[in-house]
């Protein structure tokens, strides 16, 4: 499967996809946007739904082929460019899989297609469609007469709308979706003969760098283009406002031009200190929302008897992709090129047009993949860097980011408060429960018309999206939860509708956004990790307030069959031990190991994961090491075990990763963690803990996002395993040695501080 | 500008450079290799390896006049998609990559580590894997792969 992005953009671009469709004109209504059947009966698919590491290629190949009932060699799939395939927005939000996989889109299409050949089928044998079966692109009667897909519509339209009765094939006829294919691109990753964004050459292809401030908020005051004048190769100094970058014929050229390159910068604000910004964030004028709120929350925990108070946080985070981010821009007067990584090519191509002043249907994205992104990383912005460099110097143009200018200026995960107050009943129930967030944030994906949302749009100009602060208004309409705030267990009541998954009816969830220092976006699992962190660790404490074993009482309290299942099936796969935390071994010395459940509806239905941490904490060290761990996830029907497996393990552990050691850091004018000195993530000499995964597929549901949500709850299962096993409860992500022996102080232990 | 004679899996190409440029930029830009790749810049993540005589290394540090004749193999130069090299047979068997970004960094890693000590213990191929990152965190499949393919070095050692 080695492509070549190169080749598909050296055919002639003249306004006209393969479909003869305008390139901004590409109908999602028409099977001819989707499917293809070439003169030897290949398949085309396309797609507006990319593959970045987390297998989507290899699952949409298998539907197709399942659908369309051809052998996956047999098929040919397009991602994302914007001149041939349909917008399908952005890829992100564990939303590929419910767009393309159920009954909409790119399966629609499919099942449109195979019921239209059946149908050209009937017509050309004279045998009715029911007596008709397909396989291996050839239609065979029961009478053994046979057509070929080439014959009936090779090389040529269908001409048909996509039809909404169409009906896919049923799980239990599978034959190529469901199985464990081993992943498309294997061979090719593994040999180096991938191309990914990052080789891609064109013809003539200079070489560009940007010079970014020095510090947040600084603007430019002046430029020194003699400062480079010396190097060999140098073509242009661009400078646009506030952005600056350089072009040169060799990489090692502009990168020479980049570090020489005199600029002098107006200061930017001193920035929060980070020791006290959380304590900062809380007292920031601030966008209220509420999600669900009883009314009588106040009223409840002034009569309880005894409120179990605690505050959690969560540091920003970084995407830190392995891969400084890339892009290949060739611009020409009217019409720009842009090979780009970015998750969504349909806006950047909206973008580009806007920041080159340059009409919509001149410009082109075509999607090669980059490093793994989880999220929002440098790829929009670098996209726009580059458009902008080959703007200036009128041809081709590579720009790959410094590690500087990749971990400085990202959108990074944002930073959370999470304050709870609740109550235990003479029941031994949950009788009220109240939860309030500080989140911070700036700027976001630039969508179709933002480009101020990450950094490149604001050094020319643009402001992000803006924030408005004001106070909440009473929740209405249904229950949103897309980032998991409100609690499973709440019950989550608006107006008598109670959509929530658990059964806590005294409930109050208020949700404070902040303009944060640095720019924020999503970070795979975005405000989801952080508040399941939150509400499953605050869970754990309020189980131990009523003694209670982990697993029974959050079964007691919630209602969601689903979420019922996998915490069901989590325990029992983990030989789980019904008893409360913290464990009778914990006043042991030495190291001390322990188990934690987390669990998560993800944005309230999207996927259901439960979780079972095992871990060890050295009381003189205060390390923490896990040591197992047990995931049971429901995404509904399964495309690829196999991709689905490699997307849990690496998401554990990519939790593992960010509740142990990953943090940004900054000091007065700057974030300081700028590289693999400065941020941490655990290497490939860590000691893993081992993975067992356990799926729970209920019948007749439809299939959902499986990417986010095992990393969901790994904090917080390994939070509340640092309890049991210790006693020490640790409420500030990550947790690093230093917090651990704090908690463990805390907790009236000893630990390494004797 | 300097020309530069350079041998890269077995082929001898002549470049004209800056003779301080990265090897790393003349693999990709005036070789139009793909296996090495750039990560950080700084020898922080391993994604540029390569191997000269044997010894794994980072290709965006190391100046281009620096490597003189040695024989440079790059993850392209142990096995094709047809004829992979029995390590790289190992991870495609595991399916040990997400994104592959840092492949030449585990992989070749884990190679010379082997070819240099192959009863190596599995701590001691931790430890050599020590600067070698992977973001989408397939240490898992990975690990699982370099023991693999241990097992058949150590196989094929014992039945010669």
């Amino acid at each position: 499967m080695s492509f070549s992005a190169a080749s598909v953009a050296a055919q002639p671009m003249k306004g006209q996809g393969a479909f003869g469709t305008h390139p901004s004109h590409i109908d999602p209504e028409k099977l001819d946007s989707w499917l293809a059947v070439g003169a030897d009966g290949g398949v085309t698919a396309y797609t507006g739904k990319c593959d970045f590491g987390q297998g989507i290629f290899t699952a949409q190949t298998q539907l197709v082929a399942e659908e369309l009932c051809v052998a996956m060699d047999r098929v040919k799939l397009i991602q994302c460019d914007t001149a041939i395939t349909p917008d399908q927005g952005t890829t992100s939000g564990s939303q590929s899989t419910p767009t393309n996989f159920n009954d909409e889109n790119l399966a629609l299409a499919a099942a449109t297609a195979r019921e239209a050949l059946l149908k050209l089928a009937a017509e050309s044998l004279g045998d009715p469609v029911d007596q008709l079966t397909a396989a291996d692109g050839i239609i065979t009667s029961a009478a053994g007469r046979h057509v070929s897909y080439q014959e009936l519509v090779g090389n040529k339209h269908f001409n048909l709308p996509l039809s909404t009765t169409a009906k896919r094939r049923s799980a239990a006829q599978w034959t190529v979706l469901g199985k464990p294919i081993p992943s498309l691109d294997r061979a090719a990753l593994m040999t180096g003969e991938f191309e990914f964004l990052h080789s891609v050459r064109v013809p003539g292809m200079l070489h560009g760098r940007v010079v970014r401030p020095p510090e947040m908020g600084a603007t430019l005051a002046h430029v020194d283009e003699s400062s480079v004048r010396h190097i060999p190769g140098l073509v242009k100094v661009v400078v646009r406002k506030d952005f600056v970058g350089v072009v040169a014929e060799k990489q090692y050229q502009a990168v020479l031009a980049a570090r020489q390159l005199v600029v002098r910068w107006n200061s930017g604000p001193e920035l929060p200190p980070q020791k006290t910004f959380f304590e900062h964030l809380q007292r920031q004028p601030s966008h209220d929302a509420l999600s669900v709120d009883s009314g009588e929350v106040d009223k409840q925990l002034a009569a309880a008897n005894g409120v179990v108070r605690a505050r959690y946080t969560y540091p920003y985070q970084m995407h830190g992709s392995l891969g400084a981010s890339c892009a290949v821009a060739d611009v020409k007067p009217d019409q720009a090129t842009l090979w780009s990584a970015t998750q969504s090519a349909y806006p950047t191509r909206s973008i580009v047009a806007k920041i080159l002043n340059m009409p919509l249907a001149g410009v082109r994205v075509i999607y090669v993949r980059g490093s793994g992104c989880y999220g929002l990383n440098g790829a929009d912005a670098v996209s726009f860097d580059t458009a902008l460099l080959s703007q200036a110097v009128g041809k081709p143009v590579r720009l790959q980011f410094s590690r500087q200018d990749e971990m400085m200026w990202e959108n990074l995960g944002a930073a959370c408060v999470i304050e709870h107050r609740a109550a235990i009943g003479p029941d031994g129930r949950i009788a009220v429960w109240d939860r309030e967030n500080w989140v911070a944030s700036l700027g976001n994906r630039p969508g179709y018309d933002r480009p101020g949302n990450v950094i490149t749009g604001m050094l020319l100009g643009y402001e992000p999206e803006p924030l408005k602060p004001g106070p909440a208004k009473a929740p209405a309409g249904k229950l949103r939860n897309q980032s998991n705030t409100v609690p499973a267990y709440f019950a989550g009541c608006i107006d008598n509708s109670c959509e929530g998954g658990g059964t806590i009816r005294s409930e109050r969830v208020l949700t404070h956004t902040v303009r944060s220092p640095f720019f924020t976006g999503p970070l795979r699992s975005p405000l989801r990790i952080q508040n399941t962190f939150a509400n499953e660790c605050f869970m754990d404490e309020l189980c131990a307030h009523a003694k209670a074993d982990p697993v029974a009482f959050r079964l007691a309290h919630l209602r969601e069959a689903r979420l019922i299942a996998v915490l069901q099936a989590a325990a029992k796969a983990s030989n789980w031990v019904t008893r409360p935390s913290p464990t009778p071994a914990h006043l042991g010395t030495g190291s001390v190991s322990g188990r934690g459940i987390a669990c998560v509806a993800y944005e309230g239905g999207n996927g259901y994961a439960a979780l079972v941490a095992e871990v060890t904490v050295n009381l003189e060290t205060g390390l923490v090491h896990p040591t197992r761990f047990v995931v049971a996830l429901d995404c509904g029907p399964i495309s690829n075990p196999d991709g689905l497996r490699n997307q849990i393990e690496g998401g554990v552990l990519q939790g593992m990763s960010r509740a142990l050691v990953e943090e940004v850091t900054w000091d007065n004018k700057r974030i300081t963690s700028i590289d693999w000195e400065t941020y941490n993530s655990l290497h490939l000499d860590y000691e893993i803990p081992s993975i067992e995964s356990v799926f729970v597929t209920p019948p007749g549901v439809r299939a959902t996002g499986a990417g986010e949500t095992a990393i969901t709850v790994t904090p917080a299962a390994i939070g509340n395993a640092i309890f049991d096993a210790s006693g020490a409860r640790l409420r500030d992500l990550p947790f690093t040695p230093e917090r651990v022996k704090k908690a463990l102080l805390e907790a009236g232990r000893s630990g390494g501080a004797t | 500008m300097k020309q530069i004679t350079l041998r890269v899996n077995g082929r001898q190409h002549s470049v004209t450079v800056d003779p301080a440029t990265p090897l790393l930029f003349v693999l990709n830009d005036e070789l139009g290799l793909r296996g090495p790749r750039f990560g950080c810049g700084m020898a922080q993540c391993g994604a540029c390896t390569v191997i000269i005589d044997g010894q794994v290394v980072r290709s965006c540090v190391k100046p281009v006049s620096a490597v003189g004749d040695r024989e440079i193999t790059t993850l392209e130069g142990l096995g094709t998609p047809e004829q992979p090299h029995p390590i790289q047979q190992a991870f495609i068997e595991e399916g040990a990559a997400q994104c592959g970004f840092c492949l030449s960094g585990v992989i070749l890693t884990a190679k010379a580590v082997l070819d240099a000590k192959p009863d190596a213990s599995d701590q001691e191929i931790r430890d050599a894997l020590g600067g070698v990152l992977c973001r989408c965190f397939t240490h898992t499949r990975m690990l699982r792969a370099i023991r693999k393919y241990a097992q058949a070095k150590k196989h094929h050692a014992l039945a010669s």
